[in-house]
């Protein structure tokens, strides 16, 4: 217990990954709440990664953190500019007004 | 061993407590917040484990700039003051058992996986790139990203470039009645339509402008 190990940082990843898809899938207020579940599952994914590098003693798993950490900036510059010109068009950004595919 | 511990419990905490929170509040400013939060632990465990490039990179990118861009659209589009309950309204609630029914069962999944997962034997010989303690996480970084990732490097960056075009394409839009300047209006005038001369008779002026 008071020794922190791989398996320490892996579930503490898992938590976060879990509380990001319960974020997702239970969200009822704006999309961009979904928009932050998802940077919520990337950094899991970070941790998980970081601690992989860091206790197998590979440096390349802290390489993939960082394109990873680009991608998630795209990820979420494009998306937020997405949403602005939804809301621009349509006057709402709740989840449940946002119907127009009917899906 | 022990403080290394306690930190350890610390952060992950508070990252989960505020990733509950991010999630969970109901306004959506404060979500923002509690998402600089737990970046800001998470990355305080970066540098505790030994990654201290990645936690100040974590701490420039997603609470430099990622969550003050979340917080700009939050403050533009007004929807802060929406103060929405956190669960539908009861008639199109169904879905929410089976959200948390799968959550949980992807949960149950990854805790299975790390807890049964074994290294394989001769794990050690197949590093690629074993981290070399002689010197800092910093330089060893920057000596395998600029040599052996050096393309995927230049990928990324062009990937941060085409998502710039995009955000300023996506949201750009043309208003009517402003003045704006025009280079080319500038530079293609002639001395014809600039300057004119006139018979001044005395004791009337010029009228400009008419």
């Amino acid at each position: 217990m008071t020794e922190i190990g791989l398996g320490h940082y892996l579930t503490l990843g898992a938590v976060i990954f879990t509380i990001g898809v319960i974020g997702i899938f239970l969200n009822r207020k704006n999309i961009i709440v979904i928009l932050m579940s998802i940077e919520l599952i990337l950094l899991a994914v970070n941790i998980n990664l970081v601690s992989f590098s860091i206790y197998l003693n590979d440096l390349s798993g802290q390489v993939f953190t960082l394109f990873i950490l680009t991608v998630a900036a795209a990820e979420a510059a494009i998306g937020l500019a997405i949403i602005v010109v939804y809301y621009r068009n349509s006057g709402t950004i709740r989840v449940e007004e946002i119907d127009k595919l009917k899906g | 061993m022990i403080a290394h511990s306690i930190f350890f419990y610390f952060f992950s905490v508070v990252a989960i407590v505020s990733a509950i929170m991010v999630t969970a509040s109901k306004n959506t400013v404060h979500s923002v917040f509690f998402l600089i939060l737990d970046f800001i632990s998470i990355s305080c465990l970066f540098i505790m484990i030994g990654a201290e490039f990645l936690g100040m990179i974590m701490l420039i990118v997603y609470v430099g700039a990622v969550a003050v861009l979340f917080l700009f659209v939050v403050m533009m589009l007004n929807v802060a003051q929406q103060k929405n309950q956190w669960f539908a309204s009861e008639s199109s609630s169904s879905h929410i058992p089976i959200g948390l029914i799968i959550s949980g069962i992807i949960f149950f999944e990854l805790i299975i996986v790390i807890g049964g997962w074994k290294f394989k034997p001769d794990l050690a010989n197949s590093i690629g790139l074993a981290i070399n303690t002689e010197i800092t996480n910093t330089h060893s970084l920057g000596q395998v990203l600029y040599t052996d990732y050096i393309h995927i490097f230049q990928i990324s960056g062009m990937i941060l470039l085409i998502s710039m075009i995009g955000a300023i394409v996506l949201t750009y839009r043309e208003r009517e009645g402003i003045k704006k300047q025009s280079y080319i209006k500038q530079i293609s005038r002639e001395r014809s339509e600039g300057v004119e001369v006139l018979e001044v008779t005395s004791n009337k002026g010029v009228k400009i402008d008419d």
